[in-house]
């Protein structure tokens, strides 16, 4: 649990900023943005941009690389996998739990899926098998979390090992190729001859499925509260082990969109592919300035959360930065953010 | 010679403590009694260093000494045994006593032997035998409270404080505390004995002395004053609170809305009671009685080992509090901000959430309109002071927050509402407003059971009263028979 006076010091430093006479709709609104707890990695994302492409594009001579709509595009393309695992993990967190399984079913739903294909499957199909094994590791760590109030960390370990372990064993520890054909979904949709990725629609489309479920359905409220403050919840009649089950089964079924996605991208299901995707999932829902203690926390602030690394990681590559230095570099930035939001928050 | 001198201490709202001045004597057993929230624990906080004196002084041997903490009160000899004990339920009982300060060896390593043999003649000298190498969670209650004991006593301690040690012991394990006292009295050490429960008090104690309401109300040997002088001391306050007037018994109908034909859970006896159509059904006991532990395991909250519950004459199982409310039953929890409050939400959020499947608009989205519509109904009927219902729950005042978790479960329109200590820690103007609410619901025909340890407010605004000791109902009064003292009489063991 968060420390209750923790709460209601922030809750009273953004409160206050809506006491002001209403004079200035306008100022209010800007003192509102910024009181977010999301604005700093906003802050971060967008002086990082200008910064690169000073450095990148208008210090030398010749055309930019930086700030292209192609490379743009392509930012939210590579950043597709990990935020759709942030959708779910964002469900997760808000209940105050964590879900360490997900790079692990990510590989392990595009395992199957590539080995349903080689089977003779036919591509929709194997889809929906990924989906349906996503779904289940997300049962799976539900119910234990909710039914015997086991810590989260502890068995979405456990899922997580077992995850990876019934890809390796599937495939005989071998990627499995698929025909080139496949990988359509990792492919560029064009309109008017502008390409969108469609790794990114499929992103926008996660992101606005789990918008409408945290702001506009019930469900969504009684997740916050959960996370917020689970006795008051359960005395308020909520089926508290239900809500926790339904996050779980959230961040599965994320895990296999994202793993679908990641077949279609290297046409293959790869039993050792994706590890460590569950920690960038975790900065990115952290870096949007969602509490890790459950209760509070906004899912665009995770789309935010999830840009700011991926323009991290493309700056860095542009700016000729080592990744050696890049993994530094991206621990202190997570450092860094999150320590300016808890001190913001103390003022 | 422990002296409290004009001790005063104020919170923001209240005064706790009003000038006070008692003593203790080495070798004394001085026993402190009042209702709940006197100002007892209060007082012994202030002698512990954890709260500061805001007038007055404490001495020692004529010294004055000012303790900051409770680590400076414990070398200036003087130890309190809280209600809840401050174990370390892991660690066995050796390692507790001396934790923070361990004996070491030369070599700077912790020298377990000498502790074990340290703690256990320290026990020794109290005469309890108890498994020294257990985790201390796998004690008796009792147990644990002598491993406290023992602690404080190998702290030097000259001044021992217990605060309500007996409340969780069987009547065995009292008379074997009550040894270890003697033992202690024998040896020296002064013991302020806080308890509820009189008939121990005229065992043990030397002296008494009387709080109320902060006040100081009498102090001399307990052989100078009856038991029955004792509960005018402690409840013989005014009435200050205005309380809607009762209406006549015969006006309420003897219809069960709720009735219990059989509840038992761990540490009860079996408990059957009704709740009535129209009436405010009382729940008063003193601490220990487990009057919420009873309502919890009623509404599936806790577990219940035996459960028999008719709803309108007709069996009803309540496996969840989810369940419960379905079917018309609310329990609004005594500790607001722990289990009531959803401190990052704003006022309408928190009204609202108990109450989604009124509020489905297309798609089963929630719909806006309805979702403010409700609220600001409910901030009207409740008369909640705020500019706007978006604004956070945790900016209103206390007894604001209140009434917004009352609206919660008024919205969701439930036969029987069970309010535990409604009024507790809010101002006397939003109590009223409270009081008159409850009435209004009654009137309504809502069956309204009300918890509390406010002897005045059971009394001020219920029609009938169960009188709850140990886990059992030790009387049930209605009409003329409503008075402080038959309930203190009944709690505090009277038969």
């Amino acid at each position: 649990m968060s420390n209750p006076n923790e709460l209601t010091h922030e809750a009273r430093a953004s409160g206050s900023a809506r006491e002001e006479p209403s004079a200035h709709p306008f100022r209010e609104m800007l003192k509102t943005v910024v009181a977010r707890p999301e604005f700093v990695s906003f802050l971060a994302l967008i002086l990082l941009t200008l910064f690169t492409a000073y450095y990148v594009d208008f210090s030398h001579d010749g055309p930019g690389r930086f700030l292209t709509l192609d490379n743009l595009t392509n930012i939210t393309r590579q950043v597709a996998v990990t935020s759709i695992l942030a959708v779910g993990m964002t469900f997760v967190i808000l209940t105050g739990g964590i879900d360490l399984s997900v790079g692990a079913v990510v590989a392990l739903t595009s395992t199957l899926m590539a080995g349903a294909i080689i089977g003779g499957a036919p591509f929709w199909g194997a889809c929906g098998i990924a989906l349906l094994v996503g779904i289940a590791c997300g049962a799976f760590s539900g119910f234990f979390v909710a039914r015997f109030s086991l810590p989260a960390i502890i068995v979405t370990l456990a899922m997580m090992e077992m995850a990876r372990g019934l890809g390796l064993l599937y495939s005989g520890g071998n990627p499995l190729p698929i025909s080139f054909e496949f990988g359509f979904l990792a492919r560029n949709f064009t309109v008017n001859g502008f390409p969108v990725p469609i790794p990114t629609l499929i992103m926008l489309a996660m992101f606005l499925i789990g918008y409408v479920i945290l702001n506009r359905l019930p469900i969504g409220r009684y997740i916050y509260a959960v996370g917020g403050n689970e006795e008051a919840a359960i005395l308020s009649g909520i089926r508290t082990r239900h809500i926790k089950m339904f996050v779980y089964v959230v961040s599965g079924f994320m895990a296999a969109v994202a793993g679908i996605i990641q077949t279609a991208r290297v046409t293959s299901g790869q039993p050792n592919s994706a590890i460590g995707f569950e920690l960038d999932a975790i900065a990115a829902v952290v870096l949007g300035g969602t509490s890790i203690a459950g209760g509070r926390g906004h899912i665009v602030g995770t789309l935010i959360g999830a840009l700011l690394l991926g323009v991290l990681n493309n700056a860095l590559n542009m700016l000729e930065i080592s990744p050696y230095t890049q993994r530094v570099v991206k621990g202190v930035v997570i450092l860094i953010a999150v320590l300016i939001g808890v001190l913001r928050k103390k003022k | 010679m422990l002296e409290m001198k004009h001790i005063t201490k104020r919170f923001p709202g209240v005064v706790a403590l009003s000038d006070i001045s008692l003593s203790l004597n080495s070798g004394e057993v001085h026993a402190l009694v009042g209702e709940n929230g006197a100002g007892k624990s209060t007082l012994m906080k202030v002698l512990n260093g954890v709260y500061q004196a805001d007038e007055g002084q404490i001495f020692i041997d004529g010294k004055t000494v000012h303790p900051r903490n409770t680590r400076e009160a414990q070398h200036l000899g003087i130890s309190i045994i809280f209600q809840e004990f401050s174990l370390v339920p892991y660690l066995n009982a050796y390692e507790n006593i001396f934790l923070g300060r361990e004996l070491l060896t030369r070599l700077g390593m912790v020298n377990y032997s000498a502790m074990r043999e340290k703690a256990g003649s320290a026990l020794e000298a109290m005469n309890v035998s108890l498994p020294l190498d257990k985790p201390v969670a796998e004690l008796t209650v009792a147990e644990q409270q002598f491993v406290e004991i023992a602690k404080a006593t190998l702290f030097k301690c000259s001044y021992l404080v217990l605060d309500e040690p007996s409340a969780t012991l069987t009547p065995l394990e009292v008379e074997k505390l009550f040894e270890v006292i003697r033992r202690l009295q024998s040896q020296g050490v002064g013991c302020f004995y806080i308890s509820h429960h009189l008939e121990e008090i005229y065992e043990i104690a030397d002296t008494v002395s009387v709080l109320r309401d902060g006040q100081h109300v009498f102090t001399g040997p307990i052989s100078s004053c009856s038991q029955d002088e004792l509960i005018t001391k402690m409840v013989g306050r005014e009435v200050t609170q205005a309380f809607p007037p009762k209406r006549a018994p015969e006006a309420i109908s003897r219809e069960a809305v709720l009735e219990v034909k059989a509840l038992k859970f761990e540490k009860s006896e079996m408990l059957s009671f009704q709740v009535r159509k129209g009436e405010i059904l009382g729940v008063a006991g003193l601490v220990g009685a487990r009057r919420t532990e009873s309502f919890l395991a009623l509404i599936g909250r806790d577990h219940a080992t035996h459960k028999e519950v008719l709803l309108n004459g007709k069996p009803c199982r309540i496996s969840s509090p989810a369940a419960a409310l379905e079917q018309g039953i609310g329990y609004l929890p005594e500790d607001r901000k722990k289990s009531g409050l959803f401190l990052q939400f704003s006022i309408r959020s928190n009204i609202v959430i108990s109450n989604f499947d009124k509020l489905k608009g297309m798609f089963g989205f929630v719909s806006n309109k309805k979702e403010s519509d409700l609220s600001a109904y409910y901030v009207d009927r409740m008369r909640i002071r705020t500019t706007t219902d978006r604004k956070m729950i945790s900016e209103l005042s206390g007894g604001n927050q209140q009434k917004a978790i009352i609206a919660r479960w008024l919205a969701t329109r439930c036969q029987v509402l069970i309010f535990d200590e409604p009024t507790r820690g809010i101002d006397v103007g939003a109590k009223a407003e409270i009081y008159l609410m409850l009435q209004e619901l009654a009137d309504e025909g809502l069956g309204i059971v009300v918890i509390s340890s406010d002897l005045p407010e059971v009394v001020g605004i219920a029609d009938r009263i169960l009188v709850m000791r140990y886990g059992s109902i030790r009387a049930e009064l209605s009409g003329k028979d409503i008075d402080s003292e038959k309930i203190m009489y009944y709690a505090a063991g009277g038969e």
